[in-house]
């Protein structure tokens, strides 16, 4: 029998079972902290720190964080909501994030937290990197210009083996997320939309399925992303 | 001492446009250009990116016409994904298209002749510029102005509903469309409330038409002596004769509506057509190459259309067809102000189309998509509101565009324009050194009869305004407006 934990989330009391990374714990009480690098399913990472909260006056990540009896939790509070916006708009400068004509707007959670942060135009300078487009792949295209890095496609992806079939190449500013040019010969149709769904922006495409969900039928096109967690359809954030 | 004119910025027409005029020593116009100085890049930006983003890419070349880009784009890609040139669709993904298509036509053709163009006619080329517009409109005629507004709202709601966006939407795929129409749109847009319904449409695009044969009677030396110049007219037609504004073949007339270009297969446009390119203008000159650079020329638009045309096939807008066609005895109006003329009956056959098509149950179910054996190449042509528009593309083997190429209606419209605007000048401009508002207007109004956005064909940011310049022989600048 799992044991049970109390703290609480901006003053309010909560409960969870002990272990339980504070995103998962707020979650089961209805409370939204909003993640990026994290997928339900894979270890979490703690990379992109989106999910940042103050722990008894510590700034932790929640994805990595198990909560214990007691703890003091700070979420829904101007400095980290204001860390939180910085992090997206740093994310959007970073790459080339091109909406309009991207496949994944809608479904892409780079997209929604930008709207959920009502950030109108970034206030840092873009970059406009020159990355490239690997169409290479008979199944996907591997856009670098919306590769966020988050390696949840790393993580998540992987042959019957348990090898990954996306990697790191380059290190440091340079880095990049490929397909494996062997294992991904072995992409199959699942896997490759797979892929796609787990990859928070558009940088995985599955080729020829671009655009068939028509628009008011996206996943954020009438709600505002992490309104299914919160019992309040008006974000707070 | 001769001189020259330059007008910039061209009001009430989006984009960014300079007209400059070259005056001889004698004061009499040498040489009228109509300049096009800004550039996009579309064709080369494109390069690199998955084909099936085309339709949602290329459509940001513009904000009033971007459902002619999605489609022409989308229909290009029919042939890379195998399903044909446009005939081998399924009945819902060509229809489907087809409802977003005339609901374009009718929202953009409204927009271009009541908001933009309508000012000149009603309160005259020489008024003043603070009167002559929209708003004013709407303070002397608020019905008219409401059914403008009301008009044009109805087109855009046609596009929401198989598009999913007013502007900028995702509806066509390559192969078909990505939605049905739901029971709730159908029954909006067949019998919407107060004034949202298509038989108030049709009845308004009927009352439309009247009001310009009226107009028309009255001013005569407006829309038939303001400009007249001999042209060759093309556009699709379909396989019949018969005006289709989605699909068809090509066809071509001189001035005297012989066809001097004979229904040919589109996808082989470039075997015909080809465009050259001018060192003062980023907008390319099309031509057919069978009469060369100089003469091969041509206008496309509204009154291209009914210029090569044998019928309309619904019954009101094909009246009209009748009384258009009389006018000029059977041959083809050389009048660039009856575009306007052409537009309204196209409004008018667009609302008699919207309604066909939303009774037909084909919309609200059956396959959306079909796909066939893959090839590298696909050429979609479409009759956008401004005239001819081709989308041509090629991929490779990993599904990235290799080339673009996209003439759009204005480029093709280049030639006509500089003649109409050189036939202004020299009307009202000979012996002048001194531009006057009433000039500029002039001026703009000949573009506006063929378009009143440049900015897609120069592939142009931001609005246009335009720049009037006036040289002497010498070159100087003996004056110059902008606005």
């Amino acid at each position: 029998m799992s044991q049970f934990v109390r703290f609480t989330i901006d003053g309010t009391e909560c409960m969870a079972s002990k272990g339980q990374f504070i995103v998962e714990a707020a979650k089961e009480n209805g409370i939204y902290i909003p993640t990026l690098c994290n997928y339900p399913g894979i270890k979490p990472k703690g990379g992109c720190r989106i999910c940042t909260v103050r722990v008894n006056g510590k700034l932790m990540t929640a994805c990595t964080t198990p909560v214990a009896e007691g703890m003091n939790i700070e979420n829904d509070v101007k400095d980290i909501r204001e860390l939180r916006k910085s992090i997206v708009e740093l994310l959007l400068v970073e790459g080339n994030h091109f909406c309009p004509a991207c496949e994944k707007s809608g479904n892409c959670e780079l997209q929604a937290l930008a709207y959920r942060f009502q950030i109108m135009v970034p206030r840092f300078p873009f970059q406009f990197p020159i990355r490239k487009v690997d169409a290479s792949n008979p199944k996907i295209i591997k856009d670098q210009n919306r590769c966020i890095q988050c390696k949840r496609c790393i993580r998540a992806i992987k042959d019957e083996k348990g090898r990954s079939i996306f990697a790191y190449r380059k290190r440091s500013s340079s880095v990049e997320v490929v397909v494996d040019k062997k294992l991904g010969k072995q992409l199959t149709d699942e896997l490759a939309q797979k892929a796609m769904d787990v990859c928070p922006v558009g940088s995985i495409l599955v080729k020829e399925k671009g655009f068939i969900i028509p628009i008011g039928e996206r996943k954020y096109d009438k709600k505002p992303i992490g309104s299914d967690i919160e019992n309040m359809s008006v974000s707070k954030i | 001492m001769g001189q020259k004119i330059t007008i910039e910025p061209v009001t009430r027409v989006e984009g960014h446009g300079k007209v400059t005029i070259h005056l001889n020593n004698e004061g009499n116009i040498e040489q009228t250009r109509l300049h096009i100085v800004e550039f996009r890049g579309f064709e080369r930006f494109v390069l690199g990116r998955p084909f099936w983003e085309m339709p949602v890419l290329v459509q940001r070349l513009c904000g009033i016409c971007p459902v002619s880009h999605h489609l022409a784009a989308a229909k290009a890609l029919d042939m890379i994904v195998g399903a044909g040139d446009g005939n081998d669709l399924t009945p819902t993904g060509e229809k489907m298209r087809r409802l977003m298509h005339y609901g374009q036509i009718f929202q953009s053709h409204t927009l271009h002749f009541f908001h933009l163009a309508s000012p000149d006619l009603l309160f005259g080329i020489d008024a003043d510029p603070v009167k002559r517009n929209v708003i004013n409109i709407a303070a002397v005629n608020k019905d008219l102005a409401v059914q403008a507004v009301m008009m044009r709202k109805y087109g855009q709601e046609v596009i929401q509903a198989t598009a999913g966006k007013k502007i900028h939407g995702t509806g066509a795929i390559p192969g078909g469309i990505n939605k049905h129409l739901s029971d709730e749109e159908r029954d909006f847009l067949i019998g919407g409330d107060d004034y949202m319904n298509i038989d108030k449409m049709i009845e308004w695009s009927q009352a439309s038409v009247e009001f310009s044969k009226d107009y028309h009677k009255q001013h005569k030396d407006i829309i038939d002596g303001f400009i007249e110049f001999p042209s060759s007219y093309l556009s699709l037609v379909r396989k019949d004769g018969a005006l289709d504004l989605y699909h068809g073949v090509l066809r071509a007339v001189d001035s005297d509506g012989k066809k001097i270009l004979h229904d040919v297969d589109y996808r082989e446009y470039y075997k015909y057509i080809d465009e050259e390119v001018r060192s003062w203008s980023y907008m390319k000159f099309p031509y057919l190459k069978e009469f060369g650079k100089k003469t091969g020329w041509y206008t496309v638009g509204p009154l291209a259309r009914l210029n090569t045309i044998d019928f309309i096939d619904t019954p009101l807008a094909q009246k009209e067809f009748e009384v258009f066609r009389k006018y000029s005895n059977g041959k083809p109006s050389n009048r660039p102000m009856h575009h306007h003329w052409a537009r309204l009956i196209e409004i008018l056959h667009s609302a008699e189309k919207i309604k066909m098509l939303l009774n037909d149950p084909d919309l609200m179910e059956g396959e959306l998509v079909t796909k066939g054996t893959k090839q590298d190449e696909g050429v979609g042509l479409i009759e956008a509101p401004r005239g001819t528009l081709f989308h041509h593309y090629k991929i490779d083997d990993n599904d990235q565009v290799v080339m673009a190429n996209l003439i759009v209606s204005t480029t093709n419209n280049n030639q006509p324009m500089n003649e109409a605007v050189n036939q202004v000048a020299v009307k009202i401009m000979t012996g002048k050194s001194e531009i006057t508002e009433g000039m500029m207007n002039a001026v703009e109004v000949a573009i506006r009869a063929y378009d009143p956005c440049l900015s897609c064909a120069t592939h142009a940011l931001g609005q246009m305004p335009l720049e009037l310049t006036l040289y002497d022989a010498n070159n100087n600048i003996i004056d110059r407006k902008i606005k």
